[in-house]
């Protein structure tokens, strides 16, 4: 396997540049927002997409997938971050599906991917609990109580939440604090007794909630791969969910940068544009440059999982790095806006705003710098 | 048995017949590089003659074509001899701006004639090049040198200064930017010319470094002479030749990007040590560190990627630009890195105590790769010009 798209992935980068270009893109997401939309995405074009087989992208075709691996999920993602798209790819396609790929027993993954490859059902990761990415110190309690399971605690930043059919909910069984052992995955209906789902407002006008269950009882079938060893699958799937991410952040940096250097070469100041200055040139220029090894980065990451290679450097290696030329790419897509870019009519401020979230989820730069070091040895 | 599993077989048999023992080393120093020449440096007696064995076959250049002395190898043929060499460590019989150079743009733009003349001398290690580009008033801008060679018939008589050339002082010829015509803009009436260094018109003088090393000299023409079969293209069309060349040299000079060696946070854990989480003291350091290691293996990727895309039929273009600025800013920053992580040592400067101060002087050897070549900077000017559409101020 190479570092070059193929034949099909190109044909699918079009696809997904024409089809998201057209019906779901940043106007699309500024008029959700603006009109406060309930769904938080058009649930039409959801069903467009899954008609099109993108929500079984990469899974497996025994599970009603296209099969098309990470490679060509990547390729979808990237052009989500170009076009701002807002649906539920991210949390139950990338997310949802991986977690459950990564974990779930053969007859768990026979009742799920089917349904989500179909796009009849929305499986989000209920994850983070504090500020900040620590899977290892989740303090979501799990208690085995007869049959089944008793969850309590809490979970924020939950992808599309509110319109969620079930929770993946990361929990403690046993262990201590910060143990790798320990950790379990439970799989947790919408409706279920004791749970509560509130949406809240994130600063990309995207859908994310918070949890709280109390008492929350979950039948012993519900726990994903076996008790208390959630931790390698679950490491495992969030490196791969980390490499998508920097697939949809390639998308978005690309396109905030396009977007930059063609307002470079419209805008004049002192009698000329302001793309004839070297001293944006040059700022162009380097986040160019930065762009080249991002897209670098990210392709190997892909490719890594589709070759089932060791994914650990690889993938806190694309995050990290997207992390870091994202916040670049959008910062000086703000500056050399000038005044145009401070305002809210103008698309580039969304860019930003998806950015940073993007960047948080699952772990920043500097989370993924410092586990690059680690994994490095030092 | 396929037939290249016979040429393998042949391969590897003649190989280990002809490769002297002491050429199954690796390359330690600067010295054990071959680049032959009418006077070669000679670090080791096996190195001239592991070059002629080699050249007998045409396997100095295995890629170019037999009738000029080449190998006339390719694809898998050319594959596999590389995979045999790197198979017993086999150095690299020569190495030479004839090979990496020169020869390319011959091929490209030279006459039957000068291909014959000059091209088996390279691959027989004979005849040793160096470049004429930058003077003294043209670096950056390159094009407006001021080298005249003066038409006389059946040659041409070369007044001027060329600076930054390369071993000058130790090459045969020399391949040289003068200008032909001084009437119409710059880049116009730039001639690409060819001529033997051994001439009473031709002097050199070394240039002494910040690192102590002299790779670099001045050269004067006094009145030197070149024959006018050694014109390489058109008269006055020598620019499109010059810039042909500066893309394989920013190639070339951008490969000092990839990493090599032992990885920098691995020698700073011995040299610093570590925290009771086994990290590396030094927080500070320890994230400049895995930031070079960060870019670093982004740019390899990178590197990678365009050797597939260049497999694909997909060109690299002026991104070369991007290669070599982003290849030779991460060498410095590597080299200074090589400072904070070695102290003491790494300041020293000669004797065996600080073995020879090798440390320091590839640090301040490293300053130049983002000036040689093309300075960072004009790559980015290339770059928002060629690849991103930015107009000209």
């Amino acid at each position: 396997m190479t570092l070059v798209l193929n034949e099909e992935q190109l044909m699918l980068r079009d696809a997904a540049a024409g089809f998201l270009g057209d019906r779901a893109t940043v106007a699309h997401l500024r008029a959700l927002r603006d009109r406060d939309d309930e769904v938080g995405y058009e649930p039409a074009v959801w069903r467009e997409m899954a008609g099109m087989g993108w929500t079984g992208i990469a899974i497996g075709e025994q599970y009603g997938g296209l099969g098309y691996g990470y490679t060509g999920l990547g390729v979808v993602l990237e052009q989500a971050g170009r076009h701002l798209s807002p649906s539920p790819l991210q949390a139950a396609v990338l997310v949802g599906a991986t977690v459950i790929t990564e974990l779930a027993s053969g007859a768990q993954k026979e009742q799920w991917l089917p349904a989500i490859a179909a796009g009849e059902r929305i499986v989000t990761l209920a994850l983070q609990e504090r500020r900040h990415h620590a899977p290892l110190q989740t303090a979501m309690k799990a208690t085995r109580v007869g049959d089944h399971y008793v969850l309590d605690g809490s979970k924020c930043l939950v992808l599309d939440a509110h319109v969620a059919d079930a929770f993946i909910v990361v929990a403690r069984l046993d262990g201590h604090h910060a143990d790798h052992h320990g950790l379990s995955a439970f799989l947790v209906e919408a409706g279920s007794e004791g749970l509560q789902i509130e949406r809240r407002s994130v600063v990309d006008s995207r859908n994310a909630g918070a949890l709280i269950l109390r008492d929350v009882q979950v039948p012993e079938a519900c726990c994903l791969g076996a008790p208390g060893e959630a931790w390698p699958g679950l490491e495992r799937a969030l490196d791969m969910i980390n490499i998508g991410l920097a697939a949809e952040l390639l998308g978005l940096a690309t396109e905030a940068f396009e977007r930059t250097v063609a307002y470079l070469q419209e805008r004049k100041q002192f009698g000329r544009v302001i793309g004839s200055f070297q001293g944006l040139q040059h700022r162009a220029a380097v986040l160019f440059a930065e762009l080249e090894l991002a897209r670098s980065v990210v392709l190997d990451g892909l490719r890594a999982i589709d070759a089932g290679e060791e994914l650990p450097l690889r993938a806190s290696a694309a995050k990290a790095k997207l992390c870091q030329v994202a916040e670049l790419a959008t910062n000086e897509g703000i500056q050399l806006h000038g005044g145009i870019g401070m305002t809210d009519e103008y698309d580039i401020g969304f860019f930003i705003k998806r950015a940073r979230v993007l960047q948080h989820l699952y772990g920043d730069s500097h989370y993924h710098l410092d586990r690059f070091a680690a994994l490095s040895g030092f | 048995m396929t037939a290249i599993d016979t040429f393998r077989q042949e391969t590897r048999e003649w190989l280990e017949t002809n490769c002297p023992a002491s050429m199954r080393e690796p390359v330690r120093s600067f010295e054990d590089y071959y680049m032959g020449g009418r006077n070669p440096e000679i670090a080791h007696p096996d190195q001239k003659s592991w070059c002629d064995r080699m050249a007998e076959r045409g396997w100095t250049v295995p890629h170019w074509p037999k009738a000029y002395g080449g190998g006339g190898l390719a694809g898998e043929e050319l594959r596999v001899l590389r995979e045999e060499m790197a198979r017993i460590n086999a150095r690299k019989p020569l190495d030479s701006f004839g090979i990496s150079m020169l020869g390319p743009a011959l091929l490209q733009f030279g006459t039957e004639e000068q291909k014959r003349e000059h091209l088996p001398p390279i691959c027989r290690g004979e005849i040793r090049w160096c470049q004429g580009y930058s003077e003294p008033g043209a670096g950056s801008d390159l094009a407006s040198l001021q080298t005249r060679a003066e038409d006389q018939g059946d040659h041409y008589l070369i007044n001027g200064q060329k600076v930054w050339t390369s071993y000058a002082d130790k090459a045969d010829w020399i391949f040289c930017l003068v200008r032909t015509d001084n009437s119409g803009p710059k880049h116009e009436g730039i001639s690409f010319l060819l001529f033997d260094m051994d001439q009473p018109g031709v002097t050199t003088r070394p240039i002494r470094l910040i690192s102590g090393a002299s790779p670099f000299c001045e050269t004067f023409f006094d009145d030197a002479r070149a024959e006018k079969r050694n014109l390489v293209g058109e008269v006055g069309k020598g620019w499109t030749i010059a810039k042909y060349l500066l893309t394989h040299e920013r190639e070339m000079i951008s490969g000092f990007g990839a990493a090599t060696g032992r990885p920098l946070g691995e020698q700073a854990l011995e040299f610093i040590g570590a925290d009771s989480d086994g990290r590396l003291a030094s927080s500070s350091l320890r994230q400049a560190i895995a930031q070079y290691q960060l870019d670093a293996h982004c740019f390899a990727r990178t590197m990678a990627r365009a050797g597939d895309e260049v497999k694909a039929g997909q060109g690299l273009g002026a991104a070369s630009s991007m290669f070599k600025y982003y290849g030779t800013e991460l060498n410095k920053r590597r080299n200074e890195l090589n400072l904070a992580v070695g102290g003491e040592p790494a300041l020293g400067w000669d004797g065996d105590v600080y073995h020879g101060g090798q440390t320091a002087r590839a640090w301040l050897r490293s300053k130049g790769n983002s000036i040689e070549g093309g300075t960072s900077e004009v790559q980015l000017n290339i770059v928002a010009k060629r690849v991103l559409g930015l107009p000209d101020a």
